[in-house]
């Protein structure tokens, strides 16, 4: 071979390498803005963001937008917006308050009735939005009063609480270490390594059918070092975990609820049905796809998913407020456009959302750490969600 | 005669595809110079590298304009120097006036304030000129396409133009309204505005173009002078797809087999206006193994019967009976249409018919996901090869499946578009204007494709404003207007004469 053709094929390699990061700048960036953000708090805090109780916090406090943030990618892909989530959570914790302490209902009947009340709102708001074509800026926006409402009305404007034991689980309750040993908690460090270990076979798996087919595929370099990654944090996050109380009970129901709607959007063709219903309406109609029916179903998730928020938020405080809930949608729906989703509706995915959430939730509870202010808290964070939306919009321009 | 624009060498790649490679073009003071390609040739590329839209140090090569190196960085600045460009899809507001649209971005104003006396003036006298009777304070999109893109010729000429470039200005247009396009050309060259015209009609582009350059995979395969000897049709068509191509329609044995589709006594209302009937008693049949045709004038409501048919996709009030094989069908909605057997491909893919910004492969299987799942989970890898057989056998031009749709060409769109439909597997397939935009090698193929499905015993419905097409392709053909069918034409019979007679007669 002669030195040309061969400096000519790097020549190409490199191209090509450079070619997909261009094009999937997103998805790596947003990951590396994760990381960069923790390794900048974990610094400036000394140490104290990565302390297992820190980080046992962390998805204390960030689960319920981690929930709904589900919820909303959905309605956003499907096209529209759900502004009424705040409340909906707010109300729904109130309702089981009162439902719990006041008429003395069991926790075991509350709970399924609250996220039967979720389901109902959100049918109530996607009926509208779907069927009536009510733009769901303004039906939501009518929620959102009538839930703040409905809840001041619920507690009577005093705080409702505290709720038995067994309710509270929900949310502070942690995962009995089965293996007996309990610090370091044996099941944290097995799922750990599990899921890491599940992370990487589906990866590899993936890849292979990939090649099968003939499809081009990330570079072997980025796959290994993303993988790594992903694997490490994960693994750590687990170690961590395990020498304080072991996995949190929340952790588990939001690893869960992660999986099934990142299987659910991007695996089947129901998900793939509402990026069709976001992307052109008329042609996804014109394709025999039920657009009213499902977007109705989005809003309907969106209730369920609020309720659960709701429920969970409230065992964690151990009382409801007439407060609760209050802007919450706003962290909600920026957590979504940070993960990459897209106003106009059809982009977006569930792991952005979730790392989105994420981003913003070390956020708050970083600069919480280092005293700084809520009004400067605000400001940074503002200013994280434009960067993040001006990113994408000169990504995709400089691709056009 | 004087060189106005000189582009030399242009080179412009997209991630993974070079669109254009090294072409050169002269365009000469004063003339119409046609550019013709396959789809995807480059020529939309090109027009947009000239323009500005795609900013100098995109690409490479040199543009010389009016004796001068040129490069713009936006359209702004090509606009400044009198060049004008008309996109493929046309870029009016719909919702403001003529007036309005004429003058945005340009406004009769002073200190910010506007002179509505003088916009409509002004309107007034543009409109005159490129022949358009219509007032000022119309809402553009009350008006036909046709109108409509008088409307941006007008805009273009309220903005001094010299060079004037239309990409596919007739492609959805009736050919009377393309006639009175192309005269307006021929009037403004008369006036000296020099123009590029970019087409797929070479009964067009031979009636107007002084020059003609023919480009091929990106580059350019040659310049022909129409002024020094008349270049026939089959001479431009060789040099775009590199061969000869003796015959325009594909043979098909013609035999129509059994009854596929009986429509019966079929009624439609409007959606908004509920006293005013667009359909009225249409009777028709399609045989298995039937290309059927349905000719008619822009506005008969030829699309509107297709949609109506198409699972209710139009109207209210819709009355009548739909058989397959002697059986009623379930067409209430789309998916019921579709289950039914009975597909329906979109006159506008970009509204209707595609998802821009998803893939090609996602494009393809969305009206059929259920052979591509199972238990309603998406096997991924069966889906990425049902798209790599339509981009075989439809000869999509793309560097992989995965490419979004709205970074394809024009017709290589309505390939995507054709795909879902057939992998939909339909009985009885409804086309609305197949092969707008297409090239004539592409729409050969897809004639192909027609004659395939008949062969298989499945009926096709073909809805065109192309008479040549209608003549070329169909067994039969109804000829409907305002809302009915006038008349019924075997192959034997049919001429372009003989439709417009009955489309007149009525
Ligand atoms: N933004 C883009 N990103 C990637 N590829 C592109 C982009 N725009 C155009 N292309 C590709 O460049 C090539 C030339 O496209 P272009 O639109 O110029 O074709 P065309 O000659 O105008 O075809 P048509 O007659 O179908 O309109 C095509 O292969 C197309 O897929
Ligand atoms: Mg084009």
């Amino acid at each position: 071979m002669t030195d040309t053709a061969s400096q000519a094929r790097n020549a190409d390699k490199a191209k090509s390498i450079s070619g997909y990061l261009a094009s999937h700048l997103r998805d790596y960036g947003l990951l590396f803005a994760l990381i960069a953000i923790m390794v900048f708090f974990q610094i400036v805090t000394d140490g104290t963001l990565l302390r297992p109780v820190n980080i046992t916090n962390l998805f204390l406090q960030n689960s319920y937008i981690i929930i709904m943030a589900l919820g909303m990618l959905i309605v956003i892909v499907g096209g529209h917006i759900d502004l009424s989530v705040g409340s909906v959570m707010g109300f729904v914790g109130a309702l089981a308050a009162v439902m719990i302490v006041n008429w003395n209902v069991p926790v075991a009947l509350t709970i399924p009735a609250c996220l039967v009340v979720g389901i109902l709102i959100g049918a109530a708001q996607g009926y509208w939005v779907a069927y009536w074509k009510i733009p769901s800026f303004i039906v939501t926006l009518a929620g959102m009063l009538v839930f703040r409402g409905l809840s001041l009305w619920l507690l009577e404007g005093q705080s409702v609480g505290p709720f038995p034991r067994s309710f509270q689980l929900l949310s502070t309750g942690f995962i009995p270490d089965v293996f007996g040993v309990g610090r370091p908690n044996i099941t944290a460090l097995a799922v750990g390594i599990v899921a890491a270990a599940a992370i990487v076979w589906m990866g590899l798996r993936k890849r292979a059918r990939n090649k099968a087919y003939g499809i081009e595929d990330e570079p072997t370099a980025f796959f290994l070092i993303r993988n790594a990654i992903v694997a490490g944090a994960l693994l750590f996050v687990m170690y961590k975990l395990s020498t304080f109380r072991g996995l949190p009970n929340v952790l588990v129901t939001m690893g869960i609820l992660t999986i099934i709607y990142a299987f659910l959007t991007e695996q089947t063709t129901i998900g793939r049905r509402i990026y069709a219903l976001g992307g052109n309406v008329k042609a996804a109609k014109l394709s025999g796809i039920p657009t009213e029916r499902l977007t109705f179903l989005t809003f309907v998730n969106m209730g369920l998913l609020a309720a659960l928020a709701g429920l969970i938020f409230a065992a964690r405080l151990n009382t409801a407020t007439p407060k609760a809930g209050f802007a919450v949608e706003l962290d909600v729906i920026a957590a979504v456009f940070i993960g990459g989703a897209s106003m106009s509706g059809g982009v977006g995915k569930i792991v952005g959302a979730v790392v989105g959430a994420f981003i913003m939730g070390v956020m708050n509870n970083g600069m919480s750490i280092m005293g700084i202010g809520i009004d400067y808290q605000q400001v940074i964070k503002g200013l994280v969600l434009l960067a993040a939306v001006i990113f994408d919009v000169y990504n995709k321009q400089k691709q056009g | 005669m004087q060189t106005l624009l000189e582009m030399r060498n242009i080179t412009k790649t997209f991630p993974g595809v070079k669109a254009l490679d090294d072409v050169n073009l002269k365009v000469t003071e004063g003339e119409i110079h046609a550019l013709v390609g396959e789809n995807g040739a480059g020529k939309s590329t090109l027009m947009k590298v000239l323009s500005g839209v795609y900013p100098k140090g995109t690409y490479d090569g040199e543009i010389h304009y009016d004796g001068q190196l040129a490069g713009f960085a936006g359209i702004s600045d090509s606009e400044k120097l009198g060049i004008i460009i008309i996109h493929q899809e046309l870029a009016l507001v719909p919702l403001l006036s003529i007036a309005e649209n004429l003058f945005i971005g340009n406004e009769c104003a002073k200190a910010g304030v506007v002179n509505w006396h003088e916009t409509f003036r002004r309107t007034e006298g543009l409109l005159k000129k490129v022949g358009l009777n219509e007032p000022p304070a119309a809402q553009v999109d009350s008006l036909g396409v046709g109108k409509q893109q008088l409307v941006e010729i007008a805009k273009a000429l309220s903005k001094d133009v010299r060079l004037l470039i239309l990409d596919e200005p007739t492609a959805a247009l009736s050919e009377s309204d393309s006639q009175a396009l192309l005269d307006l050309l021929l009037e403004l060259k008369a006036q000296g505005v020099t123009s590029i015209v970019i087409s797929h009609k070479l009964n067009e582009v031979r009636r107007i173009a002084d020059t003609i350059t023919v480009i091929r995979d990106g580059a350019t395969v040659s310049t022909l002078d129409a002024r020094k000897e008349p270049i026939t049709e089959d001479r431009i068509v060789r040099d775009m797809v590199g061969r000869d191509m003796s015959q325009r329609y594909p043979e098909r044995p013609r035999r129509a087999g059994d009854m596929l589709l009986e429509v019966r006594d079929w009624n439609v209302w409007h959606p908004e206006h509920a006293a005013r009937q667009v359909i009225r008693d249409i009777n028709f049949h399609v045989r298995a193994g039937e290309v059927v045709g349905i000719a008619g004038l822009m506005g008969a409501g030829r699309t509107e019967l297709a949609m109506s048919l198409f699972g209710k996709s139009y109207g209210r009030n819709i009355s009548g009976s739909v058989e397959l094989r002697g059986k009623a069908i379930d067409t209430s909605t789309v998916a019921a249409a579709i289950r039914s057997g009975l597909a329906y491909v979109t006159e506008d893919r970009k509204e209707l018919g595609l998802i821009l910004e998803e893939s090609i492969q996602r494009n393809v299987t969305l009206a059929n996901l259920i052979d591509v799942s199972k238990s309603g989970v998406i096997n991924e890898a069966e889906e990425t090869k049902v798209a790599e057989r339509y981009r075989a056998a439809m000869n999509i031009r793309t560097p992989s499946v995965f490419q979004k749709v709205v970074n394809l060409s024009g017709g290589n769109q309505q390939k995507v578009v054709l795909s879902k439909w057939l992998f939909a597997g339909p009985e009885v397939l409804i086309l609305d204007e197949p092969t707008r935009g297409i090239d004539v090698g592409a729409k050969f193929e897809i004639y192909g494709i027609i004659n395939e499905l008949s062969a298989e015993g499945k009926g096709v419905l073909m809805i065109s404003s192309e008479m040549p097409e209608l003549l070329g392709m169909c067994d039969r053909i109804y000829v409907m207007n305002q809302g009915s069918f006038v008349g019924e034409l075997s192959a034997v019979e049919a001429s372009q004469e003989r439709i417009m007679s009955l489309i007149v007669t009525e």
